[in-house]
């Protein structure tokens, strides 16, 4: 049995549905949330490689290219923000994070 | 069962389980330990794939800078693990019930959607350049555009990292340079004009007036 391109999309479904889960359940930390969102990415980028592979077509990795670039941006400005929340809360608790609440 | 698919099912086992310890670790330095061994995975099935470039950028940007940064920010902020994190676990059979059924849903949905796609990869050409050059030459010809505004992306990026976090120290005693270049003599030297001063010899007279 050799590989097909859907054991590749299921590794990529099954690493969302897990850090789909990391953020819902994630209570106590914002940087734990930072990581979830970088496996989403990661997943999302397997699937681009893996139809790359089986098209043939060398766009979805330029595709892939583009989206390391961003996610890397989006994990800078979002540290950044997050060094900042805990300089003037003290704390980086999911739950605390309430006073934009009405 | 080839040797590629034993490696497949080694490398995703690994990656799926250092996943599901990045989003249960109680330690957060552990998470964004997790995290480095998911990622190395995912590049090791990358190259399965035979996108030899991407799976090494994710090894030196993902493993050698966007994880170090994690861990730097997770060992300078002073958190205090919490003990029990009853809540997670308390939530996680819906949770896990849900996340089974995203996940089925889309295998579904990617498996039967695209029953066209052939088996096997197409075959490459002896000849055909290597996944480095083909990407290169898209790149940098019907991609160009896009890589310069990626490349304003990471600048705007970085500019922003800075600006946010930059902070001033208040008891700091350094000059502020523009001031200093637009003093003039007139500021730092007052001359006060006076009156003569008394003469001399009635200044040897009182001499205690002198002193005072």
């Amino acid at each position: 049995m050799s590989l097909t391109l859907g054991h590749f999309l299921s590794v990529g479904a099954i690493l969302f549905a897990l850090s789909v889960i990391g953020i819902f359940l994630n209570r106590k930390n914002l940087i734990v949330l930072l990581m979830a969102i970088e496996l989403m990415l990661l997943a999302v980028n397997m699937n681009f490689v893996a139809f790359s592979h089986y098209l043939g077509d060398m766009h979805g990795q330029v595709f892939v290219f583009f989206i390391l670039t961003v996610a890397a941006a989006e994990s800078a400005i979002g540290l950044a923000i997050l060094v900042l929340l805990f300089r003037n809360r003290s704390s980086i608790s999911v739950e605390e994070l309430n006073t934009l609440k009405g | 069962m080839d040797f590629t698919t034993g490696f497949f099912y080694l490398f995703a086992a690994v990656l799926l389980f250092a996943a599901f310890r990045v989003i249960t670790a109680r330690n957060t330095v552990h998470a964004a330990l997790y995290l480095m061994l998911a990622f190395s995975q995912a590049a090791a099935l990358w190259l399965l794939l035979k996108a030899e470039f991407l799976g090494l950028t994710l090894v030196l940007v993902y493993l050698g800078a966007v994880m170090v940064l994690f861990l730097f920010v997770v060992m300078m902020l002073d958190i205090k693990f919490e003990g029990d994190r009853w809540s997670f676990w308390q939530h996680f059979p819906v949770a896990a019930v849900l996340g089974a059924l995203v996940a089925a849903e889309l295998i579904a949905v990617l498996w039967i959607g695209f029953p066209n796609i052939a088996l096997q990869p197409p075959e490459v050409a002896a000849d055909a350049p290597s996944n480095t050059a083909a990407l290169g030459k898209l790149l940098y010809t019907e991609y160009l555009y896009p890589i310069e505004v990626a490349a304003v992306i990471l600048l705007v990026a970085m500019v922003a990292a800075i600006a946010l976090t930059l902070r001033r120290r208040k008891d700091s005693k350094a000059i502020n340079p523009g001031l200093q270049v637009h003093v003039k003599a007139s500021d730092r030297l007052v001359v006060v004009p006076m009156a003569a001063t008394q003469k001399a010899a009635e200044a040897a007279q009182t001499p205690e007036e002198g002193k005072a």
